[in-house]
């Protein structure tokens, strides 16, 4: 499924809704995930999973091609850990 | 940086703000895309939101674990597992927005 198939079935659920609002409002959810990692913040979507940041360190990296060292900046990392119902239905009837 | 968590009401609110329906609707319709998108995970279908990221499943074969407490062996049975693959976009802004 990719976004405008998402946004297709929103869309098909609510008739009394614009397509271009369905897009704004699909748009306005993953922005906002993003804006708030962005800002550090964690987003917990109970049942389905929570959005984090998590911070690598620095290290020494290595050119794979030519075996230099290179010093690798600190960082911060999106990371998503499933929520423990959809982990769950992930594994119904198996 | 913040360190707020998020939740449900954090996206229906910012639906709300953007769209102008009601905080009733917005709230139903933040949880019709989580609902959507978890039932096609399960259906194994794999969700790809462009400049958001893709979430894909991904089968894991039986093997044998162990408690790390007691050494004792366990049998893990074959499962599914939900991963995650942020897009650069969303790599990049929260690198961007995380620098010390």
């Amino acid at each position: 499924m990719i976004r405008s198939e998402l946004v297709q079935r929103i869309a098909d659920e609510n008739p009394h809704l614009y397509q271009r609002d369905v897009e704004r409002i699909v748009n306005t959810i993953f922005d906002e995930i993003i804006s708030a990692m962005a800002r550090g913040d964690r987003v917990e979507l109970r049942g389905f999973g929570a959005f984090s940041v998590k911070k690598r360190d620095a290290r020494t990296g290595r050119n794979p091609r030519t075996g230099e060292s290179v010093h690798v900046e600190e960082k911060h990392v999106p990371f998503f850990k499933t929520g423990k119902l959809l982990r769950d239905r992930l594994n119904e009837d198996m | 940086m913040g360190e707020k968590t998020l939740t449900r009401m954090d996206l229906s609110e910012a639906v709300f703000r953007e769209v102008g329906l009601s905080r009733n609707e917005s709230a139903q319709l933040v949880e019709s895309v989580l609902q959507h998108m978890s039932d096609a995970l399960v259906a194994g279908e794999s969700v790809k939101i462009s400049s958001f990221g893709t979430f894909s499943v991904r089968s894991k074969a039986a093997r044998i674990g162990r408690n790390p407490k007691t050494g004792e062996e366990v049998p893990i049975l074959p499962r599914r597992v939900l991963t995650f693959r942020p897009s650069h976009l969303m790599k990049e802004r929260v690198a961007a927005g995380n620098k010390s």
